[in-house]
């Protein structure tokens, strides 16, 4: 066993090495090629499907081999999906878009760097849609990574337009307030007093002299809200101590699994838009024009999703079989 | 006195924020906002509280040899090398002109490099390994065994390819509001709202419940004891 492990972690290995050195960059598959792939493994669900009936059942390493393939093969397939945008995640551009050049946006970044495969594409998306449209960022995080998650998005956006390095100004343009212990009750003091809780930004410049936040005293001061959040303190949080008390316009960027305990608020005007996993970042992407990792992601998502459901359908055919197989006995 | 102090305290700041939440004017505003101030230095506090007690724990791993020492050393190690290097650049960038944070994402910034080339793909590493247990998870244990479970089943199929861009791929010959986009996001907007609707009710009155039990000091499972 151990022998087989050390030989599969050497193949990985080689694989990677392969994939860096010999193969051509960027890897692509030609549309015909990506099709074959397809049928193929259509064609071996089909075999394992027929094997199940027969009784011989699939053990769980061919499942993680199945979501393995799914997740990575379509980094390399040239299949454009259209993306479908849901209504939540185009009420959420729609309160971006009908900010005016020069508004002032808070932007909470409440998770940290395991939601970040899902949360920072939108976050990016975001971050170089304020900046090309001459939005002001307040960043700000109640989760100890989320700052520097901003900084990510914040260098993504210098990265992909070089000359906003030199458009762009920290303490004019965006400014990063750092993280703050406190959860909900941060969020409910910034009610009274932004500088109560943020007395100066991540580089210890003191609140009253950084220009973008002069004038700024409290939510009353910001024209609007996007939160991304993996969980608590995060939307429910904002949702309750800002937006239900001072009266808050919020929009929010949440993981997948938490998406569906926001709906309630989304429904009831308490939210103005919702972005939800990857899907909702790809939405996003496409709505503001900047297409990136989401865009691309989505297509593992996607393929991911058809993998797990086509193995639940034949689990299901299992218990189905011995379901009658203990009838018949 | 180590039981009344507590619940003197915890009756005083919960009645305040009652009343200040439907009063927010002078004096009810400016204890909130004194509360709001204390919970902020308080929950600082827990923070290192958190950690120093990790340390605790891995150190006498460490010196009981017990079987997951080397884990608790790596601990000890990791804690020690991001916590020097946090203050070392957060000191050295305040001193700096112009001053630098040891959160930027700009080379030469070590904490900033051991964030972003190990801690976020150790993490993120983590949890995209979920993807491959819920799949296995779900081949075994996701059975349409009576009528609930189909429901729930072919509901979570509806969602999973309709929140995908795939699901249009498939349904593309059917009218617009038929194709499983559509199907998903009223699954989600009616049957899911509606079902966290309800839970959420259920919560809040039964937060509410308990909140006003610990404020009037009938529920003391919080001091411990008893």
């Amino acid at each position: 066993m151990r022998t087989r492990e050390i030989i599969a972690f050497f193949a990985l290995i080689a694989l990677i090495l392969l994939a860096k050195y010999v193969l051509p960059h960027p890897m692509q598959f030609s549309p015909t090629l990506s099709l074959i792939i397809i049928i193929l493994l259509s064609l071996t669900f089909i075999i394992i499907g027929v094997l199940t009936l027969q009784g011989k059942f699939v053990e769980r390493r061919i499942v993680f081999i199945y979501v393995g393939a799914a997740l990575t093969l379509p980094f390399f397939m040239q299949i454009e999906l259209e993306v479908p945008i849901s209504p939540e995640v185009q009420s959420a551009y729609d309160q971006i878009e009908s900010l005016n050049p020069g508004s002032k946006i808070l932007a909470a970044f409440d998770y940290d760097p395991p939601s970040a495969p899902e949360l920072q594409p939108m976050a990016d998306a975001f971050m170089k849609y304020c900046f090309h449209k001459g939005i002001k960022v307040i960043i700000m995080g109640l989760w100890p990574q989320g700052p520097q998650q901003a900084g990510q998005s914040v260098e993504a956006a210098f990265e992909d337009d070089p000359a906003l390095r030199d458009k762009i100004r920290y303490g004019v343009d965006y400014v990063n307030l750092g993280f703050q212990s406190g959860n909900e009750f941060v969020i409910l003091r910034m009610g009274e007093s932004f500088k109560a809780m943020f007395p100066a930004d991540i580089y210890g410049t003191p609140y009253d002299s950084i220009p973008i936040l002069r004038n700024v005293k409290n939510y009353s001061n910001i024209d609007y809200c996007m939160n991304f959040s993996a969980g608590k303190p995060g939307t429910q949080e904002w949702v309750q101590g800002a937006v239900d008390r001072f009266g808050l316009k919020l929009s929010a960027g949440n993981t997948a699994v938490q998406a569906p305990m926001i709906y309630p608020y989304l429904q009831a005007g308490q939210l103005d838009g919702l972005m939800g996993g990857m899907a909702g970042a790809a939405e996003f992407e496409k709505l503001t024009g900047y297409k990136d990792k989401a865009t691309t992601f989505i297509k593992s998502q996607s393929f991911a999703h058809i993998v797990v459901i086509v193995f639940i359908i034949i689990g299901n055919m299992a218990f189905l079989r011995g379901k009658t197989e203990r009838k018949v006995k | 006195m180590r039981r009344e102090i507590p619940i003197a305290i915890t009756f005083i700041v919960g009645t305040v924020f009652i009343i200040a939440y439907f009063i927010p004017h002078y004096p009810f505003n400016q204890f909130e906002n004194w509360f709001n101030d204390w919970f902020a230095i308080v929950a600082a506090f827990a923070i290192w509280l958190g950690a120093l007690n990790l340390l605790k724990i891995s150190a006498i791993k460490i010196f009981l040899k017990k079987t997951d020492q080397l884990h608790a050393a790596l601990i000890i190690i990791s804690f020690l090398v991001m916590i020097f290097y946090g203050f070392y650049n957060g000191f050295s960038g305040i001193m700096a002109n112009p001053p630098y944070s040891y959160r930027d994402p700009a080379p030469g910034i070590n904490f900033s490099w051991l964030y972003d080339y190990v801690y976020s793909s150790l993490s993120a590493t983590m949890f995209a390994l979920l993807a491959f247990f819920v799949a296995s998870a779900s081949y075994r244990a996701f059975r349409a065994r009576n009528f609930e479970a189909t429901l729930l089943l072919v509901a979570g199929f509806l969602v999973m390819l309709g929140r995908v861009p795939v699901g249009d791929l498939i349904t593309q010959w059917l009218p617009r509001d038929y194709q499983l986009s559509q199907l998903a996001n009223w699954i989600m907007n009616i049957l899911n709202t509606a079902g966290q609707r309800a839970i959420m009710i259920g919560i809040a009155l039964g937060l509410v419940s308990t909140s006003l039990r610990i404020i009037l000091g009938l529920e003391r499972a919080y001091l411990g004891g008893d």
